[in-house]
């Protein structure tokens, strides 16, 4: 026994001081080592879906080598999903906490609403833009918190939060506009959609830029590994000492702020404020999100996977239009595509979870 | 040897319910202090007073002699004392180490830091060392905790525990859920924890492991301590004797009207 005292009371040492000594050789038996990185990503939904996205790319692009992989339709499909992967970043990390947000559809429309009132009768300038953005976020955002604070505070449900949220958001923008859209978007907007640096749009540049520092926030900081804990088991979370109210409600609170983002995109876009045309984004962003592996009971999720899971949908849509196919067709298949997806997944962690 | 936990005069009333009565309780450190009573008798109310979970009535606590006062868990794991919870309180999509620091991440120096950026590499090779120098037979850092064993989900909670209590672990069952080889492998696990130095409470059930592992053993009953046993001097028929109250019925001075069978029912534990 006393060899073994003599290696824990050092292990228990290292444990309380730093890097220095925990690599000194007291196991009792090595740990085996590590499987090298790539080794790891193999098992993984984000390279599975990556797999059927190229497998899909290569299809349409020997169908219709003409048409599908040109540099104008890379542009366009990009540009249709920079819009839904801003929204789909802040989902992602909703839905990794085991929340759920069906409102970011109706926030785009009321921050959107509100931007466009707010610049509607100001100096057709740079500065102007700017400060609408910033509304834009902000009137999002306060849908967020409000999220937020019911689910965290009042428990009230998720779904049932954000499905009041869908129709008071999408109401109170209606009401600011009779139900008419605007049109009267400041100018100096269309020379942010005309400008391309580096070949992409400055719209795809701020999905792009996002998503990789969410990514990054997600996967290495303090932030997210308290969001996979809390979507994992929210008791152990608490126990744990997290504030989890707080931290929830940050996560709708971001969600929010990201749909508002999303409303100045879709803005700068169609230059209208396209009231009608977002009843089903939240479904949308949602399908991406789980496509791309991460699990609707929480506790699991990339957004290297979002970002792949929301580009299968786009690029079925775009195949479908160019090869002349019923456009209504590609909506049973991405429905076959996200049913099945899941049930792959399941399939797979359930095998895991025998062991 | 002062005891490391003291508890003495512990009353804990819910309503016009005495669950505790009086109740003194001492642990030391290095041992293993096993506390048995039948549902009711208030074992877990004294664990959860002693734990920080719920406030005590009245009495005192002397942790390492000096008196304490715990409003909360988080206050009471400040002071090192850590409860392994029955049902564990893992999360099962992540990893071991993720874990072992759940709430206690360590970030990397510097800016990086600032910016809450976790060191992975250090808790990994801190969380891998715990389980390889506690001898237990946790070795797939990568899999997710779901996808591990019940005893390597129970060693990952115990060692989660000693990585941060330097004074009292508490234990709920457990070996609760266990098969008979797991199970030995977990005992062998708390008398390690114990021989570190810790004192270690073990909250059980099953009497013959309760005489196996423990170093000392007291037994609730009715919201009050009834009996106390070192290592040796108890057999399962005393233990058994002391929760039910056959042991006070054999001697002329107990509760007139409380059979065996009846007893211990009056403390409802929440």
């Amino acid at each position: 026994m006393n060899p073994l005292k003599d290696r824990s009371t050092a292990a228990r040492a290292a444990s309380k001081t730093t890097s220095a000594e925990t690599s000194e050789p007291l196991a009792a038996y090595k740990m085996p080592p590590r499987r090298p990185a790539w080794r790891r990503a193999l098992a993984t939904s984000p390279f599975y879906m990556g797999c059927v996205l190229l497998a899909m790319l290569a299809v349409f692009s020997l169908l219709k080598p003409d048409a599908f992989p040109t540099v104008a339709n890379a542009r366009n499909i990009t540009l249709d999903v920079a819009m839904l992967q801003v929204m789909a970043v802040g989902m992602t990390f909703v839905i990794v906490a085991g929340g759920f947000d069906i409102s970011i559809g109706s926030i785009l429309v009321f921050s959107g609403v509100v931007a466009g009132k707010f610049m509607e009768n100001r100096p057709d300038t740079w500065s102007t833009v700017i400060i609408g953005t910033l509304v834009c976020i902000l009137s999002g955002l306060a849908w967020g918190l409000w999220n937020g604070w019911c689910i965290a505070k009042l428990k009230v449900p998720p779904l049932i939060t954000t499905l009041g949220t869908l129709g008071a958001a999408l109401g109170a923008a209606q009401l600011m506009t009779n139900g008419a859209d605007l049109r009267t978007v400041p100018t100096t907007l269309f020379s942010v959609t005309r400008s391309r640096p580096l070949g992409l749009s400055w719209l795809v540049w701020i999905a792009i830029v996002l998503s990789i520092v969410c990514g990054l926030i997600l996967a290495f900081t303090r932030y997210g590994r308290h969001t996979y804990l809390i979507g994992s088991n929210i008791e152990s979370a608490r126990r744990a000492g997290i504030n989890v109210d707080r931290h929830v409600i940050s996560l709708y609170a971001l969600n929010g702020a990201l749909a508002g983002l999303a409303g100045m995109v879709s803005l700068t876009r169609f230059s209208t404020t396209t009231i009608s045309g977002h009843s089903t984004d939240a479904l949308q962003v949602i399908t991406g999100v789980v496509l791309g592996g991460t699990s609707v009971f929480g506790g699991l999720g990339t957004l290297i996977g979002t970002s792949i899971g929301i580009l299968i949908p786009a690029v079925l849509t775009n195949g479908f239009v160019v090869l002349n196919f019923q456009p209504f067709g590609q909506q049973i298949v991405i429905g076959a595509v996200l049913v099945g997806a899941v049930y792959l997944d399941q399939l797979r962690r359930r095998r895991r979870d025998r062991i | 040897m002062t005891a490391m936990l003291q508890a003495s005069g512990i009353c804990k009333n819910y309503g016009h319910v005495e669950v505790l009565r009086e109740v003194d309780f001492e642990v030391h450190a290095g041992e293993v202090t096993a506390l048995i009573g039948d549902n009711g008798a208030g074992k877990s109310t004294l664990v959860k007073i002693l734990s920080g979970a719920i406030s005590l009535d009245k009495g005192q606590i002397l942790l390492d002699g000096r008196p304490v006062s715990m409003s909360s868990p988080t206050q009471a794991r400040e002071l090192g004392i850590e409860t392994v919870y029955q049902d564990l309180a893992l999360a099962p999509e992540l990893g071991p180490a993720e874990n072992t620091f759940a709430g206690r991440e360590i970030l990397k120096g510097g800016f990086l830091g600032k910016l809450g950026v976790l060191d992975k590499k250090e808790m990994r090779a801190q969380a891998s060392n715990a389980f390889t120098s506690m001898g237990t037979d946790v070795k797939d850092m990568d899999a997710p905790v779901g996808a591990l064993s019940g005893g390597q989900k129970q060693s990952v909670a115990i060692c989660r525990s000693v990585m941060w209590a330097d004074k009292v672990i508490f234990m709920d069952e457990p070996t609760a859920a266990l098969g008979v080889r797991q199970t030995g492998k977990v005992l062998e696990l708390v008398r390690r924890v114990a021989e570190k130095g810790v004192a270690v409470v073990l909250i059980s059930h099953n009497m013959p492991e309760v005489l196996e592992v423990a170093d000392s053993i007291h037994v609730l009953r009715l919201g009050k301590r009834v009996a106390q046993y070192r290592r040796g001097e108890a057999t399962v028929e005393h233990l058994v004797g002391a929760m039910t109250g056959a042991l006070e019925l054999a001697s002329p001075s107990t509760n007139p009207g409380t059979g065996p069978g009846t007893a211990p029912s009056v403390g409802r534990m929440s």
